[in-house]
């Protein structure tokens, strides 16, 4: 019966109106645009504050693991392939880590200080590589967390394998979740409306075609160091914050499972979304706690994960969920 | 020392040809190297234990097999996100992770892992009592290079193999099938790692962990010479092992690890082609 007909996609009104004129005219067409962004913000504050208190946890490192994607997402939107966000989050938790445990600075001077400064560390760290592009940085970016354990392991300081432990906790669950969900939100709608500002433009022709961007009379090093920097100080806040929720930091901060887990998130959401990579975390993240009981087979799941998604759905969930919200779709009759 | 400097020099320059060679001629970066070594290593002592095999036969076997998962894996998965870099470097590493974490998971753990040494006993040079397998390293990297360079230059294969490295829409006008020809590199490069995994491994146990040392080291060789550049993999394997042993011999042999480090950051930021990039690759990297 269908082979006379085929598939049509035409986009809604609304969202013509909407992309870039901001001239809304009925409640109705506000809905449609605030519905899919009330929907994720709501739902999962209404889910992090009912749950009991292991779960309120699992939501924590989630939401971490959301900023790590996003933050992945957003430098990889920028041409700069990043293999090792382990690298990022291991210098922000050690900088909080040891601003606390040597200084006995407040929890509230570390983060903010963390944040920074361990942004700041990563950036020059990758200053001397950041000509490089492709593959070339992301083989550098593998590397240096793998050594900078080594280093740690070696030299046994920042306490070596075991690790600093006994920092200052926050003061309640509820102020760790209110804050954690803040900085997500803020982390992701930020780098949206950063990347469509003629600011993030330049990032995305940097990627697209930088000897054109570089013959355009734009410094590129100096916006991907800015890049960079922005990238990592996301991924150190979220060090600082896992340290100061799990009152530690140690070598495990260097794991492959940070570099790994944004990676298959962004992979699963849509590469270049920012949004995407966020979902992709809220899957992954609490299907990998109900499987814990695997061990480290998890790991090979996430590997799995990310080999099927690359090869078969390159495409990624958030792409098909905003074609299908976005775009009718109807049968209509062959010619 | 300069035996040790020479050895361990050698060793590094073993681990990084198979990288090198995949990587120079089909462009794919195959993070999977680290797993492909250590499986290598397993799967002879699988050959040689549980099968009772001989040993020069289990070896052979073990490499023959390790190519053909290497064009395997080129031709059901790499072959279809070719060119893209990023799923390139997604799904090799993705390969590295499942194959090593599922060893791991599956408690292929201690000192039972082994593979016997060639030939046992040692001998004394300029001072030095070195093992005789260390001695055949150094021999099985001459003769592999020596190998390398008359297959590459004077079979038909491997002439295909510089063409496509060189220019892959003018090779393929040739009559030159550019995806059969990255595939043979590709399992090349995977057999060259199992050889590598066969000849070095006697030195010690086989672990999981060396699967992601070996890709730290053939990945910090390769870009201190230069990717794709066989004469700059051997430069460079020379240079950061003879900085590892001095380091290990004067300071603490926890450094070695920082000075391949320092090394990496200190070439790319004076020369980011590496030692002896070509023109071409410094335009492809900067």
């Amino acid at each position: 019966m269908k082979e006379n007909y085929r598939k049509e996609r035409i986009a809604r009104g609304i969202k013509a109106r909407s992309d870039d004129i901001y001239a809304l005219t009925s409640y109705k067409e506000m809905w449609y645009l605030l519905f899919p962004r009330l929907v994720p913000i709501v739902g999962i504050a209404i889910i992090a504050y009912f749950l009991p208190l292991y779960w309120k946890k699992v939501v924590i490192t989630t939401c971490i693991f959301a900023m790590l994607s996003v933050s992945w997402d957003f430098l990889s939107s920028c041409g700069l392939l990043s293999l090792g966000q382990a690298l990022f989050f291991g210098i922000g938790s050690y900088t909080a880590g040891s601003l606390n445990h040597y200084l006995h600075l407040p929890i509230y001077v570390t983060i903010p200080v963390a944040t920074v400064v361990g942004g700041f560390i990563s950036t020059m760290i990758l200053l001397p590589v950041i000509r490089l592009r492709g593959i070339y940085f992301a083989m550098v970016t593998l590397i240096l967390p793998l050594m900078l354990m080594r280093l740690v392991e070696a030299t046994k300081m920042l306490g070596g394998t075991e690790g600093l432990t006994g920092l200052s906790p926050f003061p309640n669950t509820w102020v760790e979740i209110t804050f954690i969900l803040a900085a997500m939100w803020a982390a992701l709608f930020g780098l949206r409306r950063l990347i469509a500002s003629d600011y993030g433009l330049i990032f995305v022709s940097i990627r697209d075609n930088d000897r054109a961007t570089m013959a355009s009379g734009i410094n590129i090093y100096a916006f991907k160091a800015q890049a960079l920097f922005i990238g990592s100080s996301i991924c150190a806040f979220c060090g600082a914050f896992m340290t100061h929720s799990y009152q530690f930091t140690g070598m495990p901060v260097f794991a492959m499972e940070f570099s790994i887990l944004p990676i298959a998130a962004s992979a699963i959401g849509g590469i270049g979304t920012l949004a995407g990579p966020l979902m992709g975390a809220f899957i992954l993240v609490p299907l990998s706690e109900l499987l814990r009981e695997f061990g480290t087979l998890r790991i090979v799941f996430y590997g799995l994960i990310l080999v099927i998604c690359v090869v078969v759905l390159p495409e990624g969930i958030f792409h098909y969920l905003s074609r299908k919200y976005n775009e009718m779709e109807r049968w209509a009759r062959l010619e | 020392m300069l035996v040790y400097g020479l050895i361990n020099s050698t060793v590094l320059a073993l681990m990084a040809l198979g990288f090198n060679l995949t990587f120079g001629i089909s462009g794919v970066a195959n993070f999977a190297y680290g797993a492909i070594y250590v499986v290598a290593g397993f799967l002879t002592w699988t050959f040689i234990n549980e099968l009772n095999l001989p040993y020069a036969l289990s070896a052979v076997l073990t490499i023959v097999l390790i190519g053909i998962f290497g064009v395997l894996i080129y031709r059901f998965i790499i072959k279809r996100i070719r060119g893209l870099v990023i799923s390139e470097v997604i799904a090799t590493l993705g390969i590295s992770i499942v194959i090593l974490e599922f060893l791991r998971y599956f408690g292929f753990i201690g000192f039972k892992y082994s593979l016997p040494v060639f030939i046992n006993g040692s001998v004394e040079i300029l001072g030095a009592f070195v093992d005789i397998q260390r001695l055949l390293i150094v021999g099985f990297v001459i003769l592999l290079i020596a190998a390398l360079y008359m297959f590459t230059h004077y079979t038909k294969v491997g002439l295909a193999f510089r063409g496509i490295a060189q220019e892959e829409h003018t090779s393929l006008s040739l009559g030159i099938n550019p995806d059969r020809i990255a595939g043979l590199s590709m399992g090349m490069g995977s057999a060259l790692g199992a050889f590598a995994a066969i000849v070095i491994l006697p030195l010690g146990t086989i672990t999981v962990d060396s699967g992601y040392d070996v890709l730290i080291n053939a990945l910090s060789v390769c870009i201190v010479g230069g990717l794709g550049s066989t004469f700059g993999v051997i430069l460079a394997s020379f240079i950061i092992g003879y900085a590892q042993t001095i380091t290990a011999t004067y300071v603490s042999s926890h450094w070695t690890m920082i000075v391949s480090l320092i090394a990496i950051l200190i070439i790319l930021a004076i020369k980011p082609s590496g030692l002896l990039g070509h023109q071409k690759e410094l335009e492809e990297r900067v």
